[in-house]
């Protein structure tokens, strides 16, 4: 263990905003993932790592308002840039309405994906006010879930779908 | 009590913390000083470690220690399961001998991941390579010592004479691949020692087998071991036993006396949890012209792993499922270069199943019976192997109910006749069953001084509402809202329950709840004095709360009835003529699965047991590369588990039913029944939207081409 041992290059501190919050990323491997960077760093465990490669949708967060598979950008990428992760979607106590659908619908069994899967129904349904059943199975294929085959999570997102549409209608 | 939570939809206990990310799940736990451990796996299928070279490991930045068989001390051997909570017997980095690709030989400890998977990537493995069986195909059979404690080949009746004379006969080879479980969250363990004392977070549907094995193979006395798991991130029997990475956590914490944190990656999950053994099943099936069974011969070829055995009994629904007086089953084995496989939602039933329920349909093709009248003709009045009464059999209202929301009588009975634009429609049909299973399980039932009630207990929810069932159960038994009652599992401390597997933690933990909350009632009751309040009383007495415990155990009623759940599967898909693409269209599922606790949880879970069914059926297979005997492209990309977009709505429903036998609360168990004979409807209606037999799963546009 030396510090000039040729792995331990390329170390460096720089600072993400997260949730609205300034975090402070210390001596970090510039080539440290943003999903590694907020699970081992900076104490937000709500993104998981399933597959470490993009396949599975588990670690989604916002970048920018973009979606992204948080395993796949690198934290420092995200510099200057504003991350949302499933720890900032509620208001406090309050859950959002995909949150709360997700509850009511009984679309959540071991609950590893879900934290993904909200954030990826927000994104959808920002981006898209009302999907068809399709469009929002298509939205939604990029997070696995082994465990409620979907169904119960379709009915949450169009329960959140027909709500919003019942609002925003005078 | 008049029951007002049980059978009602209930919201989960869990869901608020697992939608806002707070739930902790093992991979989560984080703990003072953490270090971390990455496995280093094998790359050869068998041979000798001639080299394992750890020296630039041990100097790259943040490395506390490397593990291999140089430096791992004794462990002893534990039971594999029934006998022990072992998934593999052998322990690991013991010698340097390698069994499979993929198997553990080191594991480097650093401060960080980081750290900890650069240096396991300088970790120099020399080996001198053995020639290796990599396939079922290649290898000798040989009969298995037992399966489960029962007999690997058993005869009833004449199957030989009565295939002989047999009206209509069918003779078909099927098979299966091998499959992974995948559940979301990889096998993880936290491990930290206090002196002599370990404790373990751990990702496991067993929370006392981890403790039990743990303790065994490090020779420590089972109380100075706590096993934590209150969060579980899938399992579907991948972590009902216990695997070498969890030993591994322990020996890592002790070697840099820092607690150690170990998650396999996905990659790694191929080879260090089981998996299901692919099959070679032989199907012989005599029946008279109008479909009437006579004769049943069920051979099946699984591989196991060359070090030990392991098999789940896939030809025993062939004795169980209809009536027929003639039936053989035989169960062989293949020791291949792999890993040990384990159980797998519905293990034996998943595929025995597609074999059965498959030729069942080729019967009723050969024979020009509708597939349900078929089934119905062979219904079996009592359990035909033990000739016991079922303790309740709703299979024909399964079939009945199932086949009017389907729409079955609009179905054409000629393969390629019903077509939707260019696509070839099909409609599939299978039945599908599970043993009812129980074992004993102890809970406590704390009624606080504020009135809010405790339920406590040593089992796990895997995902499946285990915290929301439970509560749903005491509630009743009390007489409080679920608002009122909360409940504690995953946790050795706890009073001790079974595993979570085989769909028995409803059966098993409910009556001990159930019986729990009765007797905190009666203690209650016992202390109580003509208009006291309940604070008055915990004041006169002293005492801060009060706490009943109950403990169930398995009834008489097995060696009496015959227990077991059923349904009945009606599946619809479209075909690509030209792409051979498959599409499932429509699902149909019913069940007799007795008392359901929670029509909300239970009926997600249904789904998910249709759509596990559906990757077996179209998507789901692990493929091992021959020469190298690797498994190929080991993500998620490799192995395809069914996405949203692969999935239509599927329609679940549960038949009424009432078994005053299984136990105190009527419950069957409903976590494997639903993939059993999944895989066949879809088969069954691939064939009859092409005309084409697919014996072979999974379907996938090639096979159709």
């Amino acid at each position: 263990m030396t510090g000039n041992h040729p792995l331990a290059a390329e170390s460096e501190t720089y600072e993400l905003s997260v949730n609205g919050r300034r975090e402070q990323v210390k001596a970090a491997w510039l080539g440290e993932s943003l999903l590694a960077v907020l699970r081992e760093r900076l104490g937000l465990p709500g993104a998981k790592n399933a597959c470490e490669q993009g396949e599975c949708g588990s670690c989604s967060v916002f970048v920018d308002g973009v979606l992204v598979c948080s395993c796949c950008v690198l934290a420092a990428d995200a510099v200057d840039a504003e991350v949302t992760t499933v720890e900032g979607l509620a208001d406090g106590d309050a859950l959002t309405d995909v949150q709360q659908s997700f509850l009511d619908a009984g679309a959540v069994q071991c609950g590893f994906c879900t934290p993904g899967l909200v954030v990826a129904v927000h994104d959808l349904l920002d981006r898209n006010p009302d999907p068809g059943d399709l469009e929002v199975r298509e939205a939604i294929s990029g997070n696995l879930c082994r465990c409620t085959g979907y169904g119960r999570i379709l009915a949450a997102v169009e329960a959140v779908r027909d709500q919003r549409g019942r609002r925003s209608r005078p | 009590m008049r029951p007002t939570a049980v059978g009602t939809p209930v919201d989960r206990a869990d869901a608020r913390s697992k939608v806002t990310g707070t739930a902790c799940y093992t991979v989560d736990v984080v703990l003072p000083d953490l270090a971390h451990a990455v496995v280093v796996q094998s790359t050869v299928p068998t041979g000798r470690i001639v080299r394992i070279d750890a020296a630039a490991a041990e100097r790259a930045p943040g490395v506390l220690g490397v593990l291999s068989h140089a430096n791992t001390p004794s462990l002893a051997e534990v039971p594999t399961f029934p006998q022990g909570p072992a998934g593999q017997r052998r322990p690991p980095l013991q010698d340097d001998t390698v069994n499979f690709d993929g198997e553990h030989l080191a594991v480097v400890v650093a401060d960080t991941l980081h750290h900890a998977a650069q240096a396991a990537a300088l970790i120099d493995v020399a080996y001198d390579r053995e020639e290796a069986v990599t396939t079922l195909e290649a290898g000798d059979e040989l009969p298995p010592s037992g399966i489960f404690g029962e007999a690997p080949d058993s005869v009833r009746g004449d199957p030989e004479a009565a295939l002989a004379r047999a009206e209509v006969r069918l003779d078909a080879t099927y098979t299966t691949p091998t499959e992974h479980h995948h559940p979301l969250e990889p096998g993880a363990t936290v491990a930290a020692w206090d002196g002599g004392r370990l404790t373990l977070y751990d990702s496991t549907q067993w929370v006392s087998g981890v403790r039990d094995a743990v303790a065994m193979t490090l020779g420590m006395a089972t109380d100075q071991v706590r096993v934590v798991s209150p969060f579980v991130g899938g399992a579907f029997g991948s972590k009902a036993m216990v695997w070498p990475h969890v030993v591994l956590a322990a020996l890592a914490a002790r070697h840099v006396g820092r607690p150690v944190k170990l998650v396999l990656s996905r990659a790694q999950m191929f080879t260090s949890l089981g998996y299901r053994s692919p099959t070679v099943q032989r199907l012989s099936l005599g029946a008279r012209q109008d479909g009437t069974l006579t004769a049943i011969v069920h051979a099946v070829t699984q591989q196991t792993s060359v070090f030990e055995e392991f098999v789940a009994g896939a030809g025993y629904i062939s004795r169980s499922l209809y009536a027929c007086p003639n039936v053989a089953v035989r169960h062989r084995l293949v020791r291949v270069n792999a890993p040990t496989p384990t159980v797998m939602r519905a293990p034996g039933e998943a595929v025995g199943s597609f074999a059965l329920e498959s030729a069942l349909d080729e019967l009723a093709a050969q024979s020009g019976v509708d597939p349900v009248a078929l089934r119905l003709r062979n219904f079996a009045e009592d359990e035909p192997q033990e000739g016991l009464a079922w303790s309740s059999n709703a299979l024909r209202e399964c079939y009945q109910v199932g086949a009017e929301r389907f729409g079955w009588e609009r179905r054409t009975t000629e393969p390629r006749s019903m077509r939707e634009g260019r696509h070839l429609v099909g409609w599939g049909m299978a039945s599908a069953t599970y043993g009812v299973h129980s074992e004993a399980a102890a809970a406590r039932v704390r009624i606080c001084a504020d009135g809010r009630i405790l339920v406590t207990s040593g089992t796990q929810d895997l995902g499946t509402g285990t915290y929301t069932t439970m509560v749903q159960v005491a509630a009743d038994a009390l007489g409080v809202p679920v608002e009122r009652v909360t409940a504690a599992l995953g946790d050795t401390d706890l009073p001790p329950a079974p595993h979570s597997g085989g769909s028995q933690t409803a059966a098993s933990v409910g009556p001990a709840v159930w019986s729990a909350a009765l007797d905190a009632c009666s203690k209650v009751l016992a202390l109580a004095e003509q208009g006291d309040s309940y604070a008055e009383i915990l004041t006169r007495h002293g005492i801060e709360f009060v706490e009943g415990r109950g403990d169930a155990r398995p009834g008489a009623s097995a060696s009496r009835f015959a227990m077991r759940s059923f349904g009945a599967h009606f599946a619809e898909v479209q075909v690509d003529p030209e792409l051979g693409e498959v599409r499932l269209t429509r699902f149909c599922g019913v069940f007799g699965a007795g008392r359901i606790l929670n029509p909300k949880t239970a009926r997600s879970q249904m789904i998910g047991g249709i759509v596990g069914g559906t990757g077996m059926a179209l998507t789901e297979r692990t493929v091992t590369d021959r020469r190298l005997g690797r498994v190929v492209s080991p993500n998620l990309s490799g192995y395809a588990v069914p996405t949203h977009a692969d999935i239509p709505w599927i329609d679940v429903c549960f038949i009424d039913e009432h078994d005053p036998h299984v136990n105190a609360l009527g419950v069957k168990g409903i976590g494997e029944v639903a993939i059993v004979g999944v895989a066949a409807a879809i088969a069954n209606a691939v064939h009859h939207a092409t005309g084409r037999r697919i014996r072979d799963l999974p379907i996938t546009p090639q096979t159709l081409l």
